[in-house]
C-alpha cells in the first residue's frame, strides 16, 4: 500500500496519508485533484469497484469532507479518497461519468448537505424527504429536535429519564449515589 | 461567444446559486399532472386539469346514525366483520403477520385482511410515521368506505415515542387522522393488537365507532394541519 500512495505522490498533490490496516489506506487531496486521483486510480491501479460516497460535517472550520471509498477486487484492498470543500455555496466537480451509481450518491448529499454537483444527472430531484423546503436536513446547524416540536404537536406531559439513574432510584431507593457511580452515569 | 450565449450562460450561473430560493418556490406538480390542451378523439382541443377532473373533489359529508333497533342491528354486524387493510407504515407491521397463523388467529374474531382500501373499513397505522408516509395514509384513509376505523400501535403514533424529535416522523397521529383505538407499547405484541381489536368491537358495539363522520365534520381543521407538513401537495384536497 505504501508503494501505491509513494508512487501516486509523484503525480498528485497528496496532503495527508492514514494506514488504517493493511487493506485500507485513506489519502487526502485538495478539491481540485480529488476527481482525477479517482479516475486513476479506476484505470491504471485496479480500484474499479466503487463502493461508496460519503460526507462528514466540520462545521467549526466551516468545511465540508467528502469520501470516496474505492475497492480493488484483485488485491482485496480498498482505498479512501478524501477532500475538503467549502461549507458555504459548497459545490465539487462531478463523478457521475465513472460509474453510474455515483449519481444517486451525490443525489443524496445534494439533498442532505446541499452539495452541488452540476451536471450529474437528475441531482435536483427528491430523494428521501419529499417537498423539504427547510436548510438541508443533514447539516450540523439544522436543529432536528427544534424543528420537530414547532412542527409536529409535540404532545404534552411527556416524560424523558435517564435509564440508568431512574433504574437505580427504582431498585434501590436507600443507596446514596456515590460519586463514582455519577461519574459512570456521565 | 455571442453576447446571447454569455448572457444565458451567467442567468444559468445564478439559478444555480439561488437554487435552495428556487426550491421553496418550486411546484411539486408532477409533469403527467399539469394544466395542459390535449386533442380529443374527434379532433378538438381540450382544456385538461387532471388533478381535479380525474378526481372527486367534493368535501365529505357526515352521514347520520339510524334510530334505535336498526342502529343497534348494524352496529353489531360491523363489529363482527373488521376487514384490515394490509398496508404497513412502520417497524409495528412485523407484528400484524403473526396474527394470520394459527397461534393467534384473528379470523375468529371476524377481522381479515384485504388487499385494497375499497373493501376495507380498518386500518392500521403501525408504527412510527414519516410525513412522506402521511401523505400515502391521507390518500388511502379517503379512499376507504365509511364507517372506518383507525387503529394506532405503538407509542410512535402516541406522542412520537423515540423518534420524537425526528425532522421526518409524526408525533401525533390524532392531529392528521382521527384515531378510533390506541395500541400502547414499543412494540406491542399481538396479543395487544387483539386486545385493541376487542375495544374496538366494544365501541362500534356501543355506537362511538363514528370517527368517519368526525373526520367530516372537522375536514378543515385536519385539512389545514395535514398541509402544514406535506409541503408537496400535488394531490387532490378529498381524493375518493
Amino acid at each position: 500500500m505504501k508503494e501505491l500512495i509513494n508512487k501516486l505522490s509523484k503525480d498528485f498533490n497528496i496532503t495527508d496519508a492514514v494506514y488504517q490496516r493493511p487493506s485500507l489506506t485513506f489519502v487526502t487531496v485538495p478539491k481540485g485533484v480529488a476527481i482525477s486521483l479517482v479516475t486513476d486510480l479506476r484505470d491504471y491501479e485496479g480500484y474499479s469497484h466503487f463502493v461508496m460516497m460519503s460526507c462528514v460535517d466540520w462545521i467549526e472550520e466551516g468545511k465540508f469532507q467528502l469520501l470516496y471509498l474505492l475497492h480493488n477486487p484483485e488485491t482485496k484492498t480498498d482505498i479512501g479518497v478524501k477532500t475538503f470543500i467549502d461549507r458555504e455555496n459548497a459545490e465539487m466537480a462531478s463523478a457521475h461519468h465513472l460509474w453510474k451509481q455515483v449519481w444517486t450518491y451525490q443525489r443524496e448529499l445534494k439533498e442532505a448537505f446541499g452539495i452541488d454537483f452540476p451536471g450529474s444527472p437528475r441531482v435536483d430531484e427528491d430523494f428521501v424527504v419529499e417537498g423539504w423546503v427547510e436548510m438541508p436536513h443533514m447539516r450540523r446547524d439544522f436543529d432536528t429536535k427544534e424543528y420537530s416540536e414547532n412542527t409536529y404537536f409535540p404532545r404534552p406531559g411527556r416524560e424523558t429519564n435517564d435509564p440508568a439513574t431512574y433504574m437505580r432510584k427504582k431498585l434501590y431507593p436507600n443507596e446514596p449515589i456515590t460519586a463514582k457511580k455519577q461519574d459512570n452515569d456521565k | 461567444m455571442s453576447e446571447k450565449d454569455m448572457n444565458d450562460k451567467v442567468n444559468e450561473m445564478l439559478q444555480r446559486s439561488e437554487t435552495n430560493v428556487k426550491k421553496a418556490e418550486k411546484t411539486f406538480i408532477h409533469p403527467e399532472d399539469e394544466e395542459r390542451e390535449v386533442v380529443a378523439p374527434d379532433g378538438s382541443i381540450i382544456k385538461i386539469n387532471p388533478i381535479y377532473d380525474y378526481f372527486s373533489n367534493e368535501k365529505p359529508t357526515e352521514e347520520k346514525p339510524c334510530s334505535g333497533v336498526i342502529e343497534k342491528f348494524l352496529n353489531w354486524a360491523r363489529a363482527e366483520s373488521i376487514w384490515v387493510l394490509g398496508f404497513g407504515t412502520g417497524c409495528g407491521s412485523i407484528e400484524i403477520p403473526p396474527l394470520v397463523t394459527p397461534r393467534f388467529d384473528m379470523f375468529r374474531f371476524g377481522v381479515q385482511m384485504r388487499p385494497t382500501p375499497r373493501q376495507s373499513n380498518a386500518f392500521i397505522i403501525s408504527g412510527y410515521l414519516s410525513v412522506k408516509t402521511l401523505k400515502r395514509v391521507i390518500r388511502t384513509y379517503e379512499q376507504m368506505p365509511s364507517p372506518k376505523y383507525i387503529l394506532a400501535l405503538g407509542s410512535c403514533t402516541i406522542n412520537g415515542g423515540m423518534y420524537y424529535d425526528s425532522y421526518s416522523t409524526i408525533n401525533r397521529l390524532d392531529k392528521y387522522i382521527p384515531v378510533d383505538v390506541y395500541i400502547a407499547g414499543c412494540m406491542p405484541r399481538p396479543e395487544a393488537l387483539l386486545a385493541g381489536f376487542m375495544k374496538l368491537k366494544e365501541l362500534i358495539k356501543e355506537g362511538k365507532g363514528e370517527k368517519a363522520n368526525e373526520y367530516a365534520r372537522n375536514f378543515d381543521e385536519y385539512k389545514a394541519n395535514q398541509k402544514k407538513i406535506i409541503k408537496d401537495w400535488n394531490m387532490p384536497d378529498y381524493n375518493w
